[in-house]
This record gives C-alpha cells, sequence and structure tokens, in this order.
C-alpha cells in the first residue's frame, strides 16, 4: 500500500498550497483530486469551440503573499496581464485602480469625502489583514492562541488613536450602504463600492455586517490582474510549484472516504478501492463533505455534526461566458478594464431581494472582464471572449432549467443595455447557475467560499466553533480549504495556514 | 427659581429618571409640550367609554427591580400575565400558542414532530443567551478606548463573564447577536409556521427583515423581560399603558416632583458649556442645576440646541445616528368580540397575540417593500385584544383591539405621507383580519390608524421610530446613541440624556432612565437605594 506523511484532499489553491508547505518541509506528501485536473474553481475551460476562458473565478486579486514567493509562481510559467483598471461606464464614466483606490471622474465634494472614506477604510483594512495570515484564535483557554501576534495586532488597533479605535468598533458591524450614504452622493460609485462589497456574499448592500466582509476583500490584496490563458495557468504553475517540492499529485482519483483505525486517520480510500495509508489527511475541500461524507457521522458526536450541518453555504453568483464574433462597444470604457454595470446601491440591493426567495432577479448586477483584450490567445484573431460574475443568482430555486434561461436572460438584456449591438456578436452563451457551479466544481451550494463568508462564520466561528484551527477531533484530520479562516478566491491563504499548523502539531 | 433637575419629556425613561432622583433628594420638574403624559406609554380616551394604549401596547421588559424601587404597584400599576397566542394561517389551519412549554410543545408536534423536540433545545438556548445579557441592561456600558479604571474594570468583568462559558456556548452566543433571525431558526425548526411564529420577536420596531443579520439580537431584546419572574412572559398594564406612566408619575410626586405639561421645550440653555435650564414654547424660562433629556437624541441635539455649543464631530454623528421608523399602529373600539373562522369563541388563544402572517418570506418582503419606500400590502401585523382580559379598558361587551403593523416608513417614495396613504394603510390591515373573521369589519365603531408620520408629529419620535433609534450593533451597548458618549453624558455639562436613544435602548423597560439616574447621582455625590440588577437573576 502506497504511504505517505500526509494526504492532501482536493488539488484547488489550497490544497495545492498546502502540500506544497508540508513537502517544502520535508513531509512526504500525496494530493488527490476528483477531476482529470488540478485547479479546482482555478481553471481555463473551451466552453465553445476555439473559445476559452477561466471557467469559475477570473481575476486574480493577491494571491496570498507567502504562497507566491513560496511556490515561485512566475517562475513556474504564471504570466499576469497589467493590473486592472475598474470602469463605471456611461456617457460620463468613472474610474477606479485597484480594489479599493484612487477614483476618477468624481465631483469635487464627492471627491473630499471618497479621500477621507478610502483613507479611513483602508487603514482599517491594512490593520486586519495580518488577521488573513494568522491562525484565528479561539475563546477557549487551553487553546494553542498565537498570543505573540494577537498581541500585536490588538496594539495596532489601539495605536490608530481614540477617534479612529471608536469609529472601528461602530463600523465593525455596520452595513456597507449606511457607511456609503452618510458620506456620499455620487451613485455610480456608491453602486460600484455596494457591488464589490457584496462580491460573493449571500447578501445586500443593506444587511448589516456587510462592510466587514468588504474590508476583508480589501484586504485581501489592492490589486487586480488576469493570468494569461485563463486561470487554469494558475493551477498549472501551481502544480509545477508543488511537483518540484517533491508532492506526488494523482488527478482523476476521487477519494471515496477518509479510513480511520482507533478513532485515528490512518489514510483514504479512492472510488477504485485503492488505499493510500498516510499519518495525517488534509481536506481542501468543503468541511462539510469531508466530516458528513467521508469521515461519517459514527466517528463524530451529535452535537459536532449538527454544528457541522448547520454552516451555511449558499452562493449568490452566476458565471456568464460569451463568445463573440467581434469587439462590443461600452461607452468610453476599453475591454482591458473590468466593467462593473451597478448604477446604485438600490440597483445592487433589489438584485439581491429575490434570490432570497429563490427567484430570479430582473436587472442584475456584474463585474465583466475580457481576457481575449489582455490575451488573444483564447479566442480566434478578432474575436472575443466576455467573462462576467453576475449578481445575484439563486442557489435552491424551484425550478433550475427555468431560472437559469430567465437568468440568461435578464443578464443579457442589462449588457444589451450597457453595450448596444452587443447580442448580434454572441455566438455562444453558457451561465453556470450556483447549482451548476456545486455540480461541477464540487463546492456546497455553489459558495466559493465553501460556506457563507459572514461574520456568523469567521475567524473562530469558521467553518465553525471548535474546528477553527485547522484541526479537528479527530486526531491526524486537518481542513484547509476555503471553508476555513480566511476563506476563498485564488489566494491559498487558508491552506497555507493550515499546512502550518500542522507543521507545529497542534492537538485538538 | 432653580431646580435640580429639569427633565425634558413625561415619557416613562424620563418619569424614572425623574422618580429616582427625587428620591435621592433632588427638586425635580418634568416638562412635557403634550397636555398629557406618558410619551409612547400612554392610555388615552378617543373614543367615548374606550381606554386605548395608544402605542405601546404590551409590557414585559419594564424592570422589576425598579417597580419595586419606586412602589409602582403601590401607585395603582397591575400587570395582567396574558397566555396564548395564534398564528392564523393561509390554509385555514392554525398554529396555537401557550404559556405552558408542554402545551407548546404539543401544539408543535400537530405541526411538526420534529420541531416539537427541537422546541426544547431552543429554549435552553434563548434562556441561557438572555441569562447572560440581562445584567448588562442595568450597567452603563464601558468606553472601550478609555484607559480610565472604571472602564477597564467594567471591561474585564465582562471579560471574565464571557469566560464563564464554554468555547461553544461563546461561539454560540456570537453567532446569535450577529447572525439573523431567519438563519437561526433554520438551525432548529423545519414547520414554516412555527418560524414565522418564533421570528415575530425580532422584528417588531426594528427597520430590519427577518432575513437581515442582527436580526435574532432583537428577538433577544423582547425576550429579556419577565413578568413575576417568569422571563420572556408578557402582560398587559390594567388600564392600558398608560397605567405605567400614571404609577410613574404618582411615585414622582408623592417624592414631591413636580410635572408641567401642556407647553413643550423650545430650546436648552446653555452658558460657557454648561446647560442652566431651558425655554419653553410660550417664552416662559426655567433654570436647572442639570437639564436631561428624554427626547431622542436626534430631537435633543438637531433641534433644541444650538449647533454652535456642539462640537462638529458629535453632530456629525448624531446625525447618522439612524432612526428610520419601520411600523405603524391601529387602534380600534370594537361593538364586540371578533369571530375567528379557524378558532371557537372563547379560545384561550385569543387573549395573546394573533398574527395573520404565516411564513417568514411573507414578512421578509413586507421588509422589501420598505426598503423601497412603500408600505406593504400583505403587512405583518401583531394584533392584541386586551379587553380579552383587562375589562377595566372598554363598556361591558365591548372590545379594544391593537394592531401593531410593520412595515410602514417614514416617507412613500421620498415624499411625506398624506391621509389618503394613512387611510389606505389602515384599509391594507383591516382587510387582513377581516379574511380570517369575517364580519370583523362590521364591528368597527372607532378607528384611529397611526404612521411614522403620527408617531413623530405627537409623540416625538423622529421619523416614528419606536426604540428611539435602531437596535443595530453599530448603535448598540458603547455605540448608543454615539460613539464617545455612551454613558448618558452629552459633550455640554450638565445636560444629560435618558431616553430609549441611550443604552439598552427602546421597549417600555425603563432600564435607560434607570442607569442615567445612577449616573447622574454618581456625579451629584448622591447615593441612593437602588436594587442590585442581579437579584433577581
Amino acid at each position: 500500500m502506497p504511504s505517505s506523511d500526509v494526504i492532501v484532499i482536493g488539488g484547488g489553491p489550497n490544497g495545492l498550497a498546502a502540500a506544497t508547505r508540508l513537502a517544502q518541509s520535508g513531509r512526504r506528501v500525496t494530493l488527490v483530486e476528483a477531476q482529470p485536473q488540478v485547479g479546482g474553481g482555478a481553471a481555463t475551460t473551451e466552453f465553445h469551440t476555439g473559445y476559452r476562458t477561466s471557467a469559475l473565478a477570473h481575476i486574480l486579486q493577491g494571491p496570498d503573499a507567502r504562497v507566491a514567493s513560496a511556490m515561485k509562481l512566475d517562475a513556474h510559467g504564471l504570466r499576469l496581464s497589467t493590473p486592472l483598471t475598474t470602469a463605471v461606464p456611461g456617457i460620463d464614466p468613472l474610474t477606479m485602480q485597484g480594489t479599493f483606490g484612487k477614483v476618477s471622474g468624481l465631483a469635487a465634494t464627492d471627491l473630499a469625502a471618497w479621500s477621507e472614506l478610502q483613507e479611513r477604510l483602508t487603514r482599517f483594512a491594512r490593520l486586519l489583514a495580518p488577521m488573513r495570515q494568522m491562525t484565528p484564535p479561539r475563546p477557549a483557554a487551553k487553546a494553542g492562541n498565537d498570543l505573540w501576534n494577537l498581541g500585536k495586532l490588538g496594539l495596532s488597533l489601539r495605536s490608530m488613536g481614540k477617534v479612529e479605535f471608536r469609529e472601528l468598533l461602530r463600523m465593525l458591524l455596520i452595513n456597507v450602504a449606511d457607511v456609503l450614504e452618510d458620506d456620499l452622493t455620487d451613485d455610480r460609485l456608491m453602486g460600484l463600492l455596494a457591488f464589490d462589497a457584496t462580491l460573493g456574499a449571500w447578501a445586500g448592500p443593506r444587511s448589516p455586517n456587510s462592510l466587514i466582509v468588504y474590508l476583508n476583500r480589501i484586504a485581501a490584496g489592492e490589486t487586480l490582474t488576469l493570468p494569461m490563458g485563463g486561470m487554469g495557468s494558475v493551477a498549472a504553475a501551481m502544480r509545477k510549484a508543488a511537483e518540484a517540492a517533491g508532492v506526488t499529485v494523482l488527478t482523476g482519483s476521487p477519494v471515496d472516504r477518509i479510513d480511520m483505525a482507533a478513532d485515528i486517520v490512518i489514510g483514504v480510500t479512492l472510488a477504485n478501492g485503492e488505499n493510500f495509508a498516510a499519518g495525517a489527511v488534509l481536506s481542501a475541500i468543503c468541511p462539510r463533505r469531508t466530516l458528513e461524507t467521508l469521515v461519517g457521522p459514527r466517528y463524530l458526536d451529535t452535537g459536532f455534526i449538527r454544528r457541522a450541518r448547520a454552516i451555511k453555504s449558499r452562493g449568490g453568483a452566476a458565471k456568464l461566458h460569451l463568445a463573440l464574433t467581434g469587439a462590443p462597444h461600452f461607452p468610453a470604457a476599453d475591454l482591458t478594464w473590468r466593467i462593473v454595470l451597478a448604477p446604485s446601491v438600490n440597483a445592487v440591493e433589489n438584485a439581491f431581494n429575490p434570490v432570497k426567495y429563490g427567484e430570479v432577479p430582473d436587472a442584475p448586477v456584474m463585474e465583466i472582464t475580457f481576457p481575449t483584450a489582455h490575451d488573444p490567445s483564447l479566442a480566434p484573431s478578432g474575436h472575443h471572449v466576455l467573462s462576467a460574475v453576475v449578481q445575484f443568482a439563486p442557489h435552491a430555486p424551484k425550478d433550475r432549467d427555468a431560472a437559469r434561461a430567465q437568468m440568461l436572460q435578464n443578464t443579457l438584456n442589462v449588457l444589451e443595455t450597457a453595450a448596444p449591438g452587443l447580442r448580434p456578436l454572441i455566438a455562444h452563451a453558457e451561465i453556470l447557475m450556483p447549482y451548476d457551479i456545486e455540480d461541477r466544481f464540487g463546492m456546497s451550494g455553489g459558495s466559493w467560499h465553501h460556506g457563507d463568508l459572514a461574520v456568523e462564520q469567521m475567524l473562530f466561528l469558521r467553518p465553525f466553533a471548535g474546528v477553527s484551527q485547522y484541526n479537528t477531533p479527530i486526531p491526524g484530520l486537518w481542513l484547509g480549504g476555503a471553508g476555513s479562516h480566511p476563506g476563498g478566491g485564488i489566494s491559498g491563504a487558508a491552506g497555507w495556514n493550515a499546512a502550518t499548523q500542522l507543521l507545529q502539531g497542534a492537538k485538538p | 427659581m432653580t431646580c435640580d433637575a429639569l427633565i425634558i419629556g413625561a415619557g416613562h425613561n424620563g418619569l424614572v429618571t425623574a422618580c429616582y432622583l427625587a428620591r435621592a433628594g433632588m427638586k425635580v420638574t418634568v416638562a412635557e409640550k403634550n397636555d398629557w403624559i406618558g410619551g409612547a406609554a400612554v392610555s388615552r380616551e378617543l373614543y367615548p367609554g374606550f381606554t386605548y394604549s395608544n402605542c405601546s401596547y404590551v409590557c414585559s421588559l419594564f424592570r422589576p427591580e425598579i417597580m419595586r424601587d419606586l412602589e409602582l404597584p403601590r401607585y395603582g400599576l397591575q400587570i395582567l400575565p396574558y397566555e396564548g397566542g395564534v398564528v392564523f394561517m393561509e390554509n385555514g389551519d392554525y398554529l396555537g400558542m401557550f404559556r405552558d412549554h408542554d402545551a407548546n410543545r404539543r401544539e408543535f408536534a400537530r405541526h411538526s414532530p420534529r420541531d416539537a423536540e427541537a422546541y426544547d433545545r431552543y429554549s435552553r438556548d434563548i434562556m441561557r443567551h438572555c441569562r447572560f445579557i440581562r445584567p448588562l441592561l442595568m450597567r452603563t456600558p464601558p468606553d472601550p478606548s478609555s484607559f480610565k479604571p472604571r472602564d477597564l474594570s467594567e471591561l474585564a468583568y465582562l471579560g471574565r463573564k464571557a469566560m464563564e462559558l464554554s468555547e461553544v456556548q461563546i461561539s454560540d452566543m456570537i453567532r446569535f447577536w450577529t447572525m439573523s433571525i431567519s438563519d437561526f431558526l433554520d438551525g432548529y425548526f423545519e414547520s414554516p409556521v412555527i418560524k414565522a411564529y418564533l421570528a415575530v420577536s425580532a422584528i417588531i420596531g426594528t427597520a430590519l427583515g427577518p432575513m437581515s443579520p442582527g436580526s435574532a439580537y432583537v428577538l433577544l431584546h423582547h425576550y429579556m423581560g419577565d413578568v413575576d419572574g417568569n422571563v420572556g412572559a408578557w402582560g398587559f398594564a390594567r388600564g392600558g399603558m398608560g397605567a405605567i406612566t400614571q404609577a410613574l408619575k404618582a411615585s414622582l410626586e408623592a417624592s414631591g416632583g413636580t410635572i408641567k405639561a401642556g407647553h413643550g421645550v423650545e430650546k436648552v440653555l446653555v452658558r460657557n458649556g454648561r446647560a442652566v435650564g431651558v425655554e419653553l414654547d410660550n417664552g416662559e424660562t426655567l433654570h436647572a442645576t442639570r437639564v436631561i433629556s428624554n427626547m431622542d437624541v436626534r430631537r435633543t441635539f438637531l433641534k433644541h440646541v444650538a449647533a454652535d455649543e456642539l462640537p462638529s464631530d458629535f453632530v456629525r454623528q448624531v446625525k447618522r445616528f439612524k432612526t428610520r421608523g419601520s411600523s405603524g399602529k391601529l387602534n380600534i373600539a370594537l361593538d364586540a368580540a371578533p369571530k375567528f373562522t379557524a378558532l371557537p369563541e372563547g379560545a384561550p388563544n385569543l387573549r395573546g397575540d394573533l398574527h395573520f402572517t404565516d411564513t417568514v418570506e411573507r414578512m421578509e418582503r413586507a421588509y422589501d417593500d420598505w426598503k423601497s419606500g412603500h408600505f406593504t400590502r400583505d403587512p405583518f401585523q401583531d394584533v392584541m385584544i386586551p379587553t380579552m382580559i383587562d375589562p377595566t379598558m372598554t363598556p361591558p361587551g365591548k372590545h379594544f383591539m391593537s394592531c401593531f403593523v410593520q412595515y410602514a416608513p417614514p416617507r412613500i417614495e421620498g415624499r411625506d405621507w398624506t391621509d389618503a396613504d394613512r387611510d389606505a394603510f389602515g384599509q391594507a390591515c383591516v382587510n387582513q383580519i377581516n379574511r380570517f373573521a369575517p364580519g370583523f369589519k362590521d364591528l368597527i365603531l372607532h378607528m384611529e390608524v397611526r404612521t411614522p408620520r403620527e408617531l413623530e408629529a405627537e409623540v416625538g419620535l423622529t421619523e416614528g421610530n419606536i426604540f428611539q433609534g435602531e437596535l443595530t450593533f453599530d448603535q448598540l451597548l458603547f455605540n448608543r446613541p454615539v460613539p464617545g458618549y455612551a454613558q448618558y453624558r452629552s459633550p455640554i455639562k450638565a445636560l444629560w440624556m435618558c431616553g430609549s436613544s441611550t443604552h439598552p435602548g427602546g421597549g417600555v423597560m425603563g432600564a435607560p432612565g434607570r442607569n442615567a439616574a445612577a449616573e447622574i447621582l454618581r456625579d451629584a455625590r448622591m447615593g441612593i437605594d437602588m436594587s442590585d440588577a442581579y437579584a433577581v437573576l
């Protein structure tokens, strides 16, 4: 029976990052991936003959600095576009640099208010950013809390001054719409910020607690880029890095169960019946699937299983791919930009309202990129690919096919209004609803984060109480996917953090 | 002539503060703009022979320590616990509620045996959350940005309280404070009507929907009260909610305090950064060593204090304070008890709260209407017929019905309410009741319809917000009403706050009034016996 020190389940960015970190520290690591190729949500797909695009995630924010430097992704062939400018198109366009940077196209009064707000929120985000690279503290006496770094963080919070500290406490659980409407008046800017704040969340801008989710996004990285060749080239570079570190990567190898002996992990059994022995298993797939399906309730107590089942995992975003026979025209916008269609705070809120009831919004809001404007090899010469994240989409509608068709229609209507003449250019259209994302990528509810990224599922509550430090009550079983702190995105941070904890041998 | 303390507004919190200060020996005057007193805890006769609880309509949160300290039962206050409640369902069935846990369990089992099991776990968990948070109500919130010994020791105290809990309990508590009631209930129950019934307390009075994060905390806010030591129980004040403020008035007068009703305060007089009295709307000036405002924070500082007396940062924060009204109220004089198709006449459930919204989704859709600036055509109503157990409010055989309605926006699509809007709003509510009690409309002798416009104009609640400010975390504890001013003081010396805009917030609770009095007396170095907030735990 093949044996290794650690088996990593799942070859997405977190699994690859964790495997590399472990192998670089001298562990013998085997990574098993169900699909024929690694990447998970970081994949490139040919969705129509001759047209390729990022299959799910399409913009790179980050990745985690530790992951990028230890895995030398550029040396392994990863090429990135120039940093993206974001634009709200129209007769009177507005542009923004990076995730939360310089804005142009604002009137003088709003410009002053924006500078103040941007400075404050950026400061908060930068203060909180180190949290992303830490193991979350646990409110338990014997938890292995990183007191040194927590102390440093506390000190940096207190040293920003009384007024700012009070503002942080006031804004910690506030909704993003109130923050915007208190200070700004420009609908284009507020719509853009409201959209960015709720991107990938199951919440509208008027939902309390939405600002902290936004701060977390800003903290994830300040530039946005597109990977040349689509997101699959990130996964390809990560795989090369993992293999260079000595990881054995097995694709097309779905895991059937995690093997136990005397309540201790001893390895995994693949769907084809093959056994792999290992002293530890680090799962980078959904925590709920790991615990409920791969381990099974017989090894876990009822309270624990109930908390695992209570993880809320609701994807609210759909992914749209259009094969275009020519270049569409968005007024005053360049195809190399990230184009956001979210005309106001209320437009974002109204797009969220119906998904609460499993319905499709009349006018969805969206983020559009043209990967072909950066990398023409993705489509036939002169042709383009439009890749968009469209919000919000119901994760559990009554009729999946009808909801998908309706979503596509409503999305194309919004696009046609923003870029008249786009519709006749469409050679092929594909829209992935959250349930399609679940079916194709295994993310429960179609949530990129393997569980809602919301305050009640953050830090020591992620994925749920007691397992936030990546270890579980089962000796040798570790969780290191997007379901763990700090959540999803193409960053690898959760996997890296989990591997670090495993290496330190923290006990439950 | 100068009094020691002048209180603006004879609502229940203002009167509670006044009573404590008068008992400590201060010379106290309460100035009230209306000809009657009570604020939103008021009984009025708007139709001959019928007493209405015009605004607030049930009692639970009013702190028993205060009742005892101020001897309110002696001055005529009697709380009649009620039991029961019912949700009428669209399919003709109903969900009945009982005061007895096991009776509830049996009724739950009729809708879902699994939910009946879960109800035990739910009740236990809710009680634990209540027990943790209740002592905090009667304590002045610490300022986390301060290094003063008092603030540090209070923070340390809270930290110790939290560490008495297990990791799972702390986690559950933080989840409970931050999540939506809909998500929270999904963790226990499967029956839509059971979830709809239990979600009610999480939305009453707030501008949140049951699917808004943070709404579960509001449920706690409504569950913290007790009647005769029964935590979570509710009751009617005999003679209407005005009985509470009338008893407070009698208690105040017995301690030598006075109430001047009929003229509102025009402005707070400030000399050299210190409040020295008020000027009334008839031009009269009242001098006082300290002024205490029972009005909400926006009304107090944006309308009745000169802006140049206040730091601009403070004014900016006050302007940011959210007081979005979300509710309306119908007060109805009935010729006879309405007959509901689903329940037999005299069913005990009719003595409690009557609801007509049988899914959380319908409540949330009503909230969506509110967000877009409309009152909803499918309102959520919390209907009570207090005369089922308190016959003193109407002539024999007749009834008074109170309908609390959500959601009603402070403004309609950005414009003010008109009388026509108000009537249409009232009609939508009456029609809903009539669907479940045919012939109900014909029993109506008189009806008062109150939208946020009426609540603001008469009671002085800015935008008609019944809690004098939303109960979201950015406006709770040390953030309430604004950061740095959560200890009942204001930037102006000798100008204090004691209304529901301050910690711990709204509801006919009296806790803000009592906490403010404790701070004022502490500042004046005057002692008074106050019941220990922990004695009742």
